[in-house]
């Protein structure tokens, strides 16, 4: 057994030391967001579509909607570029339907950007919803170093609490698909009604 | 006794194994190798601000043959030095500056990538990236000579991650030799461009 062990912590030890090949898994469904902050900065919220106006910092729960959807992207990686015209997209669906845009809202983190690299990301591709930086990967560390771009669903609870409902890599095909697996994922139904 | 050992282990290497920071966009998949943590900076450099930045000649991406010094007197020139392809920051860095063509443009600057991988690799890796709108050159061969000249190759045979703004006399005017582990904020270099160029904040 003790020779067992050297040898164990040995390979341990070269392994560790050598490349990194695991690959990172977001937050999981079903269990509470792990707890962040997300500082306003100029521009973060041209439109103010979160309603937290006067606030230097909030957490997601402060949020005033039913479910909130986090985009982690990165002013630097080629997908989150490419798709950025179909999150836009999705955006405009919900702030036109009467009833949606009272229950969802959706938000984006730049993973390792400063809030200069998110704006330039924002005035590139014309983002209508509201950016934050995360520039030393604090948050980014928090939910599981997730590859870009990754939707987190975050939805409040009738007791108050909050639970992911959906967290998972890329896949914005079309914004009226991914619309339709929200509303799926959160229980919601076409038009509204929870 | 023993199974709670190996149990003990088993969750031991769980955290040992959890992987390390990098955003690393979906385009490229499971295709980057990631070395882990290096040492930040393994070279000492040969140039300084004020210097005249020493002039190379490398064949670029799309078949030409690309100078520092076709760009005096017309351009402030960014040398973008990348360690090497298919590795975590490296390839999160150039699709970047991909969609930051209007900024470099309204500070009258050309981007050249650099990296020491040889051409078919270059080619491989940067159309994970899209179109890029900059030269991307190879100092492969002899190994590295330009990022030598510069005091950028490390013991390992790859470049640092810098960043040289040369101005339209072919003055050195900021040097970033950022820690290899890091990516440099663009935010930065815009701050250092805007001082060469009298351009104002965008």
């Amino acid at each position: 057994m003790h020779h067992f062990l050297k040898g164990f912590v040995a390979a341990c030890l070269l392994l560790w030391a050598g490349p990194v090949f695991s690959t990172p898994s977001g937050p999981p469904t079903g269990q509470k967001l792990p707890d962040f902050t997300l500082t306003f900065t100029k521009g973060s919220d041209p439109g103010n579509s979160l309603g937290l106006e006067g606030k230097t910092e909030f957490s997601i729960p402060e949020i005033p909607f039913d479910v909130v959807i986090i985009e982690i992207f990165s002013m630097y990686c080629p997908h989150c570029q490419r798709e950025a015209p179909a999150v836009n997209r999705f955006f405009e669906i919900l702030t036109a339907d009467p009833i949606l845009s009272k229950k969802i809202t959706l938000i984006g983190i730049g993973a390792g950007n400063s809030p200069y690299e998110v704006e330039v990301f924002r005035k590139k591709y014309e983002i209508p919803f509201p950016l934050f930086a995360d520039g030393d990967f604090a948050i980014h560390k928090k939910i599981g170093e997730v590859r870009t771009p990754y939707f987190i669903g975050v939805k409040k609870k009738t007791d108050g609490t909050h639970e992911v409902f959906y967290s998972k890599l890329g896949g914005f095909e079309s914004p009226e698909a991914f619309l339709d697996r929200i509303l799926d994922a959160a229980g919601m139904k076409k038009g509204g009604d929870s | 006794m023993k199974r709670r050992h190996l149990s003990g282990m088993l969750i031991a290497l769980f955290f040992l194994f959890s992987p390390k920071a990098f955003a690393l966009s979906d385009a490229f998949k499971d295709t980057i190798y990631n070395p882990g943590k290096l040492k930040p900076v393994d070279s000492v450099l040969k140039v300084k601000v004020g210097d005249p930045a020493p002039d190379f000649t490398l064949p670029s991406l799309n078949g030409t043959r690309v100078s520092l010094k076709d760009f005096k007197g017309k351009k402030n020139v960014v040398l973008s030095f990348v360690p090497a392809a298919w590795t975590p920051v490296c390839s999160d860095q150039w699709p970047g500056y991909n969609i930051a063509e209007d900024l470099f443009k309204a500070r009258n600057t050309m981007l050249l990538g650099i990296t020491v991988d040889n051409i078919p690799t270059l080619f491989a890796w940067t159309r994970q990236m899209g179109d890029l709108w900059f030269p991307v050159l190879s100092d492969f061969w002899p190994h590295g000579a330009t990022a030598q000249r510069y005091g950028i190759l490390r013991s390992d045979g790859t470049s640092e991650r810098a960043l040289f703004v040369i101005d339209t006399a072919g003055i050195l005017r900021y040097i970033d030799v950022h820690d290899i582990n890091q990516r440099p904020d663009l935010g930065v270099l815009m701050r250092e461009l805007e001082k060469v160029s009298g351009a104002s904040p965008h």
